[in-house]
């Protein structure tokens, strides 16, 4: 009982205070709406129904947390998932291109990397632009990839898919380069002295030497493909996805369902980087790297 | 040569509690140490050596018996600052110069500008660094590294050094050289030293007591007064008597080990 | 086959040919910053003339010489956008969000319970796709730069906290053990030991959080924005399929971009020098 408090203890003490702070915050964000209205009804406002009011509002400006669990709840649980105001049915539009998308990048990287670390050319000339495009707001493209697909005749999936391919890409060729020469210099001297073939060398000491560094870079990739995700379906006004959920919430000043559709991302990411953290510990455990 | 006390130790002890059951770390050490010895702390890994140099600058705390520093607790006389303490490794910060990571104590304890400038000069000459001082420790050898730590530590002026195995990690020409040098340093500051190490040569070329310690529990098997005289040249290292006490000390630590 | 696309084919045969020639002669600073502008200028070269080659229509992907015309002919307008969007929304909310993660993290400093508790909640919160914040803090600032910042403050608050608050952790027990041994107070330790220390960490937070915050001030802007900003121009050229606009628009994101993160990483190359990254890249 002791251990667990010590190991959940200030976690679960903090995400409280977030919880807190938020119910604070819903009330005095939404009170200016809530005293307007009890103006115009010519109603004298005590504290109490302020409170009441300002966490059960219908547009408030901040959605007190049991608002949206609720809407969660009914968006979720409550509707056949195959109804386009089933959260699940637009997780899951989202949730198809990252995953399309974040496979293709994480093979592309991976690829590239390979032909990185084996050709001198390639690293002197292209290594420099991948880590140069990292600084780049890549995202800013997002918008004209989509449109540009759509005129030539490639829609739905595809397209949002190629843009989380282009941010789980970078992180994830980073990653193996690093990892990929990780094997110092008296490993592989040690090839050498065994006058193994590139291939041997590369399937028996560079490609197990650099799991430890691929998984991070995994986890990092996945986070960027659902961003990706998520705003490539902005700038077409998409009607499906969490991202058009987000943006016709912004229209229509439905408040509750941004921060439904905003809750069910960050599960998303939290639950794509936690099986992927979990990949990680059995595959390194099985090759014997887990501490 | 008065025979004023630095380090009185009583009874102590020291166990530290871990997964696998506790460990006699220290138990029942008695120790006294004068004004202007040097001592040196000899033993096997796990003896203690280092925790006893630890508890003396109050960065373990012992579990039973007590000691003086100065005739204070250890805690009042590190706030005193009444030691200079030479670690394994020179542990120099990176992002300062020589000089100034020499003058770190000094700005620490709120030295005035120029007297900070002028002990830093006088310490660099002191370990032979004089021109460095605007070098950063990575630019140096790990020898000339050492060097400046033992500067960092003489920089404040305490009458006692406290020396955790400074040279451990050199080779022993520079070695040899560094025990030449901090000898000479010795006889020209009348420091106190207190020296953990685990070569038999240089415990008894450096000391004029040697303590030589066992493991399990930790503790003092032997106390060995050193009968060489305080000017010692390289080559004393073959005489008799030098011999002499290094075999004492040899038969100290099979002792030790004869319960294993 | 017609001459355009032959002479890419051409082009990118002798400059391959070229970059393999420099990358096997002996390393030196010029064959370093040869060998990838030539890469560089190859892409360009290809781009140019495959796309005039295959006649493909600039309502897809316009060459290059356009985009450097159409770059130069709207200079007031991507420097008003620039000015807009960057200097206006993303660098103040830089220095607002990586200010307030700075000091937060010296605030929990002294309390290893508040560490515990946030630092896998900031960990968690740096995974998530913040950026679908952008609605609401526009719904709560307003269309104008303030509701850009606003979304820049919660995109590079968490990375930047967590990496403060490691970095405060990464010295050895001997250097502390140093400190200790010169009786040195709280605020001495911090000062003289725990932020040079740091100092590698909170760069690499910085470093992360320029591009951070060029993406949550072009994307917040998708969400609503005055007529102006690059996020606007992109948004609104794409609908009217002026792409050698929107290119024009990203050149000047990739410049803004690398130059802010470029100066960054020279500060930071300044301050840590003695840092073994630093030493190694010379």
């Amino acid at each position: 009982m002791k251990r667990m408090w010590a190991k959940f203890g200030p976690v679960v003490t903090v995400v409280i205070a977030i919880f807190a702070l938020w119910y604070v915050m819903a009330v005095v964000m939404n009170a200016n709406w809530a005293y307007d209205k009890a103006a115009r009804a010519d109603v004298d406002l005590g504290f109490n129904e302020l409170v009441v009011d300002t966490w059960s509002q219908k547009k408030p400006r901040l959605p007190a947390p049991h608002q949206v669990a609720v809407e969660l709840w009914n968006t979720t649980v409550m509707k056949s998932i195959t109804s386009k105001r089933s959260l699940v049915f637009h997780a899951w539009i989202t949730l198809s291109s990252t995953l399309l998308g974040f496979a293709m990048g994480a093979v592309l990287g991976i690829l590239l990397a390979v032909g990185i670390v084996h050709n001198k050319a390639m690293n002197l000339s292209v290594m420099p632009w991948v880590i140069a495009s990292q600084t780049i707001p890549i995202l800013a493209i997002a918008p004209m990839i989509i449109v540009v697909l759509n005129a030539v005749g490639i829609s739905g999936l595809v397209p949002k898919a190629v843009i989380s391919m282009y941010l789980s890409f970078f992180p994830v060729v980073v990653g193996m380069v690093k990892g990929l020469r990780a094997p110092d210099a008296m490993q592989m001297d040690q090839m050498r002295t065994w006058n193994a073939s590139k291939w041997t060398t590369f399937w028996a000491l560079r490609w197990p030497s650099s799991v430890p560094y691929l998984f991070p870079s995994l986890k990092i990739g996945v986070a960027a493909a659902l961003v990706g995700a998520i705003v490539a379906e902005l700038p077409t006004g998409a009607v499906r996805g969490l991202g058009a959920r987000l943006l016709a919430g912004s229209y229509y000043g439905q408040t509750i369902q941004i921060w439904s559709a905003l809750l069910m991302a960050a599960a998303l990411a939290a639950g794509l980087v936690m099986i992927i953290g979990q990949i990680e510990k059995v595959t390194l455990r099985k090759m014997g790297m887990n501490r | 040569m008065n025979q004023e006390v630095v380090i009185e130790a009583k009874k102590l002890s020291l166990t530290f509690e871990t997964n696998d059951g506790p460990v006699h770390a220290l138990k029942d050490v008695d120790l006294t140490i004068n004004k202007g010895e040097f001592v040196s702390f000899i033993g096997p890994s796990g003896c203690g050596k280092t925790t006893f140099l630890r508890v003396m600058a109050d960065l373990e705390q012992p579990t039973g018996g007590e000691i003086f520093v100065n005739g204070m607790t250890p805690e009042q006389a590190r706030l005193k600052r009444a030691y200079g303490y030479v670690f394994q490794a020179a542990g120099l910060y990176p992002w300062r110069t020589i000089g100034g990571n020499i003058r770190l104590p000094l700005e620490i304890m709120g030295y005035s500008k120029d007297e900070q400038t002028k002990r830093v000069k006088e310490v660099l000459e002191l370990v032979h660094l004089d021109g460095f001082e605007n070098k950063f420790p990575w630019q140096l050898s790990g020898g000339m590294q050492q060097r400046a730590s033992i500067a960092r530590a003489l920089s404040f002026d305490a009458d006692l050094m406290l020396m955790d195995e400074p040279f451990g990690a050199l080779d022993e020409i520079v070695r040899d050289h560094l025990n030449e040098q901090l000898l000479e340093l010795w006889a020209e500051t009348n420091k106190t030293i207190c020296f953990v190490t685990h070569s038999i040569p240089e415990a008894v070329y450096l000391s004029t007591k040697i303590v030589v310690m066992s493991p399990r529990p930790g503790r003092v098997t032997d106390v060995i007064e050193s009968t060489l005289p305080r000017e010692r040249p390289l080559d004393i290292r073959e005489s008799q008597e030098f011999l002499d006490i290094a075999h004492r000390v040899r038969e100290g630590l099979r002792a030790g080990h004869g319960d294993d | 086959m017609n001459m355009y696309l032959i002479g890419a084919l051409v082009f990118w045969l002798a400059a391959w040919a070229l970059n393999v020639w420099l990358s096997n002669l002996k390393p030196t600073r010029l064959t370093k910053l040869l060998v990838p502008v030539i890469f560089g200028i190859t892409l360009l070269v290809i781009w140019e003339w495959v796309v005039r080659g295959l006649e493909v229509k600039a309502v897809l992907l316009p060459p290059p010489s356009m985009i450097g015309t159409a770059f130069v002919n709207n200079i007031p307008t991507l420097w008003a956008d620039f000015v807009q969007t960057f200097i206006k929304g993303a660098l103040s909310g830089y220095f607002i969000g990586c200010g307030a993660a700075f000091i937060t993290a010296i605030a929990i400093d002294r309390s290893p319970f508040l560490q515990k508790g946030l630092l896998p909640v900031g960990n968690f919160v740096a995974a998530l796709p913040i950026i679908g914040m952008a609605p609401i803090l526009v719904m709560w600032f307003g269309f104008g730069w303030q509701s850009k910042a606003a979304v820049v403050v919660i995109m590079v608050f968490f990375p930047m906290l967590v990496n403060t608050v490691q970095g405060m952790q990464a010295q050895t027990a001997m250097q502390r053990d140093l400190m200790r041994t010169y009786a040195a107070s709280y605020p001495q330790k911090l000062l003289k030991l725990r932020l040079p220390a740091a100092a590698p960490f909170i760069f690499n937070g910085l470093k992360i959080s320029t591009t951070l915050a060029l993406i949550g001030a072009i994307v917040a802007e998708f969400f609503g924005s005055p007529t102006v900003g690059m996020g606007f121009r992109i948004s609104t050229e794409v609908g009217r399929l002026a792409l050698d606009m929107v290119w024009a628009e990203i050149v000047v994101a990739a410049i803004a971009g690398s130059a802010f993160y470029g100066v960054v990483a020279l500060l930071e190359k300044a301050t840590t020098f003695w840092h073994p990254s630093q030493r190694g890249q010379d």
